[in-house]
Parts: C-alpha cells; structure tokens; sequence
C-alpha cells in the first residue's frame, strides 16, 4: 500500500515554503506603511484579508490616489482565484461543516500548493495546517515589523522597497505563464494597463486590463470553432 | 476613512471567496469555461499590476531604478531562486542603482 510520505517530510516541506513566503510579509508592512497606510491599517489587511497579491494591489492602487471601491475591486478579482483553490481542497481534505469556515482564511496559493502535491489525504491535511498556521503567524509577525521599520527608514522608496510589489506580482505570475494562451493574456494586460494608465482614473486600468482574460479565450474559441469548420 | 472602507470591503470580498470555494458542492464552478477563465483572471491582473508598478508614476510612465531591480527579478526567477531571494534581489538593485544616482 502506498503510504505516501512520511508526516516529518511533509511538516518539513510546508514549513519551507511556510516561513519562506512568511517572512515577505516584511515587505508587504514597508510598503504598506510607505504608501500611507497607519500601523492598524497595515496589520489588519494581512490579518482580515490575508493573500499577498490581493494586499499589495490594495496599497498600491490607494497610494496612486484609487478611489477605495476601485481599489478593492481590483484586490477582490485577485483573490477570485482562491475560490477554485477551495474547491479542489474541500474534496480533498473533506473538512466538516463547522471547521470550513475557520479553515477558509488560509486558502491561498501556498497551502492550495503543498496541499494538493500531496498524494494521501492525511499528508495534505498536515500540509494544508502546517503551511497554513506557519505562514499565518508569521506574515502578520512580519507585516508588523515591517510597518514598524517603515517608520525607522524614512523614505522607503531610497531602500529600494517600492520594487517589492512589482516583484511579488512577476513571481506569482512567472509560473502561471504554461502556454501561449496564458502569454498572450499577460501581453494584452500590459499593453491595456499601460496604455490606459495616462488616460482612465487610478486602479481602473488594472480594471480593464483583467478583460484580457475572456478577450483571449473568445478569440481563442473562435479560431479553434474556425479550424473545425474548415476540417469539414 | 475612505482607506478602512477599502479595507473592509476588500477583506469581506475575499474571505466570501475563499469559503464559497469550500462550501459549494463541486461541479457548480467546475466548467470549462469558467475553470478556464478563473485561471487566466490573476494572469491578467497580475501581468498588469507587475507592469504598472515599474513603470507607473501616478499617470506617467517612467524609466527610473525601479526597472533594473524587476529585471533582476526576472533574472532570478529563471534561475529558480527562492521566492524571497527573487523579491531580495529587486529590493537591492533597485536600492542599488537610485545609490548610484539612477
């Protein structure tokens, strides 16, 4: 029977990436901070809304001036994907009605990931709470400490901190570019968010540039209903 | 104010996502098209938001430090490093280069 691996791997494995994407917290605070956002604020975005990219999109586009429903919007599109990292889980590791609710804060693209590479149901329910409570506690320890030094630095951008986001964008992006399909979607999101970004108010371009996404797929649709009719 | 509004909604809105992908029965978000198009949805997103924050400046497109240290991301993501010495590496030559006068 196959076993899968044993518990201290997997504990060993979540905790890698755990404390690993745990400590960039650090700089989700500073830039937080640095964007104007009060200590109280800082912390109860990586308390209450608790996914990386969502929270660093929020602070970015209220720092270039968004109005806060824009904003937030294009916050929520990002974590519209954690909704389908719920899905494969809840199959997976078959929680019970009443744990869902708390077990929901920490699906994100971390635990989705440990969780889901895990062969038996025992090794990714030890993944998903072991990637779960370790990245938890220690993004918001660091998103702590990273607003608190914000404050002790000054003027963030002249430590090289306003490269952070961008950063943290390419690195969960870098990965999801598989096929051409995937590439032509982020080229047409960086020509509209660039291109309308001089002209449409501030977090509306991002807006727009998520339109990408179904524009590649019709067109995607569309050639591949073409080829069919042609083989006809 | 305003900045707690966003805050609130944004937290609202996506723990509502993350429970709703526990709590429905599998099958009803399991079709292709919406599979697919959920895939793609944060490749545009953060495409756009990768883009817009090296080169935006409220409504202007520049060309300052901020592009050498995502290009040294870049660098460092083919290289497979880890996740925190790709976002490292963009902090310090970005730090690097404005040091230089960049």
């Amino acid at each position: 029977m196959d076993r899968g691996k044993p518990d201290a791997l997997v504990v060993r494995d979540a905790l890698g990436v755990g404390v690993a994407v745990g400590l960039s917290g650090f700089a989700f605070g500073v830039t937080s901070a640095g964007s104007g956002l009060t200590l109280l604020q800082t912390c109860a975005l990586s308390l209450l809304v608790f996914t990386g990219a969502s929270q660093f999109a929020l602070v970015g586009a209220l720092a270039a001036g968004g109005s806060p429903l824009t904003a937030a919007a294009g916050a929520f599109f990002l974590g519209v994907r954690n909704a389908f990292y719920g899905l494969r889980l809840s199959q997976l590791l078959r929680l019970t009605r009443a744990v869902r609710p708390f077990a929901a804060q920490w699906v994100i693209d971390e635990t989705a990931a440990v969780a889901l590479a895990q062969p038996t149901r025992r090794g990714a329910r030890i993944g998903f709470a072991v990637t779960g409570l370790s990245l938890y506690v220690l993004w918001n320890l660091t998103t702590l400490l990273g607003a608190l030094g914000a404050e002790a630095m000054g003027d963030t951008n002249a430590w090289g901190l306003d490269a952070a986001g961008p950063a943290v964008f390419l690195a969960l992006l870098a990965p999801m570019l598989k096929s051409a399909t995937e590439r032509a979607v982020a080229g047409l999101a960086v020509v509209l968010g660039l291109g309308l970004l001089p002209v449409l108010p501030a977090g509306v371009p991002v807006l727009v540039a998520a339109l990408a996404a179904p524009v590649v797929l019709w067109a995607r649709g569309r050639r591949e209903g073409a080829v069919r009719e042609g083989e006809r | 104010m305003s900045t707690w509004i966003a805050i609130g909604v944004t937290a609202l809105g996506c723990y509502g996502v993350k429970l709703i992908g526990l709590l429905v029965p599998a099958g009803v978000l399991e079709r292709p098209l919406v599979r697919r198009l959920a895939a793609l949805l944060p490749v545009a997103l953060l495409a756009a938001l990768t883009a817009q924050q090296t080169f935006g400046n409220g409504h202007e497109l520049v060309l300052d430090a901020r592009v050498a240290g995502v290009a040294a991301a870049a660098v460092a993501l083919v290289l497979r490093a880890p996740f925190l010495v790709v976002v490292a590496a963009a902090v310090v030559v970005t730090a690097g280069v404005r040091a230089l006068g960049g």
